[in-house]
């Protein structure tokens, strides 16, 4: 039985919130506004009471899956444990209620706590300065690009092109065409890295950034980081850090330690803040010391005793947004850093990787780590013996005999009481699985989630229908998406007009 | 405190079923020369009452709105905010959960955000909506970007009179794709059409207007709407959301694309985020849009129901070639605001419309009876206003803090504006006549 619209739920004369009479002298509208700026036709919004909205929205909740009731391996979106305690200091009305264009003398425990969650950041980072501004991941990445525009415009010369591995998350290329420069893709090689031969033919004085993600996208760790950071910076290019995972590296090593000149975090995936559905993140951005002047202004700083936000830095690349930055995620953040402590940001990164690879070993005979030799569509396994960081990718081309691709196993897996992993992404590994426990996974919930990943692949050999016809308990079947790509579907009120 | 359940015994377990006596075993792969030789530098660990105690002590240090009776707006507002909402939002199926990439457990999420679309439509009177952006002032640049792809053009005029951290962050986004930007004076509160006139130019994509405008006041968007529309570009609005109750929608004005913050539809000011930004525009935009869309469809059994759709726009179907980077966006902050016009509803909004009419104008009128202040401009308004100070705005502002007031902003904090003597005074449906007359008292000890 689906829930119906609102819209649908609506009864003339219903309220559902109640607000006071006016305590002042009342006059016509007309008299504050010119007629012809008078709204012609109020807008269409629903006439519900209190009881239809509470239960609409309730109802509503039931249909999705969430982290609090079981695991959510989303590959790459480090789904982990959203700390309750952190939701209670975001609502303290002394920061929800706290104005962003009140003078700095008022906001001094906010300015206090965006100052030393900077600092905290850049710490982890390795690096010098950190900006608080940016809304979400790809908004730090875009944020980070125009931070190395920058940097080479004041070298005289803003050069074209940012090198990006095929692997890379699709934010990354979109980032780069937003501010204007080329994407150059490098091949990732046999061993699922980047070639760093590849790396310096394609290099060149042109070249503004390499952008990469270590561990990458595949869960492997870069080992010849360093030899690729020379190689970068000795083309004068800049090296960027997607932070995407982060999760697997928090106190063992850091961003500046291997040579990365600036990184993006998600707080959202590493530091815990809810992901909302879809949002809000908030995706700082970490710069070494000679990037600092070209963070976005303002920036939080401390004057002896006292904070303020610094506007007084003529080579910002400007504002990026409205506002100091996602303030609430910053809180929520800056409670999980102060509950984790040094030792536990490092116990973190030691059992999301410990989760990650007890799951990949125990399923590597029904789901193997593959990687596409580049420019074939031949597979070749990654070694057993090396191991994942934070997540992995499998591949799925052995159940293709029985005609069952990923995305059958990734629905039926919902029959199963898990959220799926990531699929069809890095686009290297033919039908991919990304894998990403997070620490907060006991070994019984890994191993509930392990069993049915193992009984699924029993069910691809033995009835391949039940499978492909999966999911079978969920509030709905698999839907038609190609039907929702029209105007008249993208809106109640667009469906209205046409019926008029 | 971390929040990890396993113990040393269930880790040994683990170690032992893949056959490693360690988890420095798994970590050969990162080289010694990068790795960190010691704990990081961080104040060690809080225990959950700690933390408490220490964040509560920094959150009484603000001087926020609960303790204050606040006048402060300039693109966000202490406005009231149901208590249903947080309920609602804060639920986990909600809260916790991630993009609906999986749309047979996701609905709920989907389903708020079609329902979100059709509101901003109602609210914007344009055909649609997407699901979210960062905040107005992203959402806003994003229209410049979308005005610039659809025309061809290369030319993005700002009228001065909106915010100026819209204006920044349009002329931060256009820098490395080569727009230019011009942003036209506003000396008397408002974009004077003649002026627009002579500034477009047929290589202009899109003009940017704020209604009512950073100041408060309304523009001729009458005048305006031809004089664009005459030049072959595109209007884009930037708009508040309550405002629509009693004002004339950008649909109706003849606006191509409307945009705006929509922190004041059932978001807290949290200093700044998070909120929402709102994107609409004409349907023949839509393959041009930023961010996720939600569509209607039905399911193999002929059920309703709701998916991601138009993704051949998206970052992660598209790549280089996507209309826009967004990603992750603001969908709790959406559902938020979609739970507030549900319960708002059609009337309520007017209403509150109204309240903010009524109250700002009242305290307009009382402070303009000051000795030594006036109105700054002579055109109509909404919700705020600015006046001109007998005393450097700065001062007033720091010294009513002390009698509880936040009085405003000093609008000498935004030197591109160049009015350094104006206080931008906001009043919502939530400020009472006490605080309205303890106000005007307050200001009156200057004149």
């Amino acid at each position: 039985m689906s829930e119906p619209l609102i819209f649908e739920l609506s009864s003339p004369g219903r309220r559902g919130v109640s607000l006071p009479a006016p305590d002042v002298p009342v006059k016509p509208v007309s008299s504050y506004l010119p007629d012809a700026d008078l709204r012609a036709t109020p807008p269409g919004l629903p006439e519900v009471s209190e009881v239809d909205v509470v239960r609409h929205y309730t109802r509503l909740s039931t249909l999705n899956y969430h982290p609090d009731r079981a695991m959510y391996p989303l590959g790459s979106c480090t789904i982990k444990h959203n700390p309750k305690v952190n939701e209670d200091m975001a609502a303290l009305p002394g920061f929800a209620r706290l104005h962003p264009m009140q003078q700095d003398e008022t906001c001094q425990g906010g300015l206090q706590l965006m100052y030393e969650l900077s600092r905290d950041l850049a710490e982890i980072a390795g690096l010098e300065g950190v900006t608080l501004q940016p809304a979400a991941g790809a908004h730090g990445e875009l944020t980070g690009l125009m931070i190395m525009r920058a940097y080479h415009e004041a070298h005289g010369h803003a050069r074209r092109k940012v090198i990006i591995p095929d692997s890379a998350h699709g934010t990354n290329p979109a980032s780069v065409t937003l501010v204007g420069y080329e994407t150059v893709q490098i091949p990732t090689n046999a061993q699922g890295l980047v070639d760093t031969g590849q790396l310096a033919e394609l290099i060149d004085g042109e070249t503004a950034a390499f952008m990469l993600t270590n561990p990458n996208t595949l869960g492997l760790f870069e080992s010849e980081i360093r030899t690729i950071a020379d190689i970068v910076h000795d083309a004068g290019a800049l090296l960027y850090m997607d932070g995407a995972n982060l999760n697997a590296v928090l106190g063992i090593t850091r961003p500046g330690d291997m040579g990365f000149d600036v990184v993006h975090f998600n707080l959202h995936k590493t530091f815990s803040t809810p992901h909302g559905g879809g949002g809000p993140g908030a995706g700082p951005v970490g710069v070494r010391s000679d990037l600092v002047r070209f963070l976005p202004t303002p920036v939080p700083v401390k004057d002896g005793d006292a904070y303020r936000f610094d506007y007084d830095r003529p080579d910002s690349i400007g504002r990026v947004r409205g506002f100091g930055g996602s303030f609430g995620m910053m809180v929520r953040a800056y409670a999980y850093i102060r509950a984790n402590g040094p030792d536990g940001l490092r116990q973190v990164s030691e059992n999301a990787i410990l989760n990650a690879n007890y799951i990949m070993r125990r399923l590597e005979k029904c789901y193997p780590r593959t990687v596409l030799v580049h420019g074939t569509q031949n597979e070749t396994p990654i070694p057993a013996e090396v191991p994942c960081q934070h997540e992995f990718v499998a591949s799925g081309t052995r159940f293709r005999e029985h005609g069952v691709r990923m995305l059958d196993i990734a629905k039926r897996l919902l029959d199963y009481g898990f959220y799926a992993p990531t699929i069809y992404f890095p686009l290297i590994v033919p039908e991919a699985a990304m894998v990403e426990p997070t620490e907060t996974e006991s070994k019984e919930s890994i191993d509930r989630f392990i069993d049915a990943m193992t009984a699924i692949a029993e069910e691809v050999e033995n009835d391949p229908d039940l499978v492909r016809n999966a999911p079978h308990t969920t509030p709905v079947g698999r839907l038609d998406e190609a039907r929702a790509a029209h105007p008249k579907t993208l809106n109640l009120r667009y469906r209205k007009s046409l019926a008029e | 405190m971390t929040y990890i359940p396993n113990t040393d015994a269930d880790r040994r377990a683990m170690m032992e079923a893949i056959g490693i006596g360690s988890v420095e075993e798994l970590l050969t792969v990162v080289p010694d020369d990068v790795r960190l030789d010691g704990p990081l530098d961080l104040p060690s660990a809080l225990s959950e009452l700690e933390l408490h105690d220490t964040m509560g002590e920094m959150a009484a240090r603000n001087g926020s709105a609960d303790r204050m009776a606040s006048f402060v707006g300039g693109g966000m507002y202490d406005h009231f905010v149901p208590s249903a909402i947080g309920h609602l939002a804060g639920r986990s199926e909600f809260l916790t959960s991630y993009t609906p990439y999986q749309p047979e457990v996701s609905q709920g999420t989907l389903q708020g955000i079609y329902e979100f679309q059709t509101m901003i439509c109602e609210l914007t009177g344009l055909e649609v909506a997407n699901a979210s952006m960062y905040d107005g002032a992203s959402a806003t640049a994003e229209a410049a970007m979308l005005a610039r792809s659809a025309t061809g053009r290369d030319r993005v005029i700002l009228a001065g009179s909106v915010h100026p951290h819209y204006v920044e962050t349009v002329r931060t986004y256009a820098h490395g794709p080569g727009i230019e930007v011009e942003t036209l004076p506003c000396p008397n509160g408002a974009l004077d059409p003649d002026l627009l006139a002579s500034a477009l130019t047929d290589d202009t994509a899109c003009v940017i207007v704020q209604h009512p405008n950073f100041y408060g006041c309304l523009e001729s968007m009458r005048d305006l709407e031809r004089v664009v529309h005459g030049a072959g570009a595109l209007l884009v609005m930037a708009v508040d959301p309550i405002s629509l109750g009693v004002i004339e929608s950008p649909g109706a004005y003849g606006a191509d694309i409307a945009v705006g913050e929509g922190q004041s539809m059932g978001n807290q000011v949290s200093y700044g985020g998070p909120a929402l930004g709102f994107f609409a525009a004409r349907d023949r935009f839509v393959r041009r849009m930023p961010g996720r869309i939600a569509g209607q469809t039905v399911d193999q059994a002929q059920r309703r129901g709701f998916v991601l759709t138009l993704q051949a726009r998206e970052q992660h179907i598209r790549r280089d070639k996507a209309t826009s980077n967004i990603c992750t966006s603001q969908q709790l902050n959406a559902l938020m605001a979609t739970i507030y016009l549900s319960l708002i509803g059609k009337e309520g909004l007017k209403q509150v419309a109204e309240l903010c009419l009524h109250k700002s104008h009242y305290a307009a009128a009382r402070i303009a009876d000051l000795q030594g202040y006036e109105l700054a401009f002579d055109r109509p308004f909404f919700k705020e206003f600015v006046v001109r100070t007998p005393a450097a705005p700065g001062e007033i502002v720091t010294r009513l803090a002390d009698d509880g007031l936040l009085a405003g902003i000093d609008l000498g904090r935004f030197p591109s504006l160049k009015i350094e003597d104006g206080l931008l005074i906001a009043v919502t449906e939530r400020r009472t006549r006490a605080q309205i007359d303890r106000l005007v008292e307050a200001l009156g000890r200057f004149s």
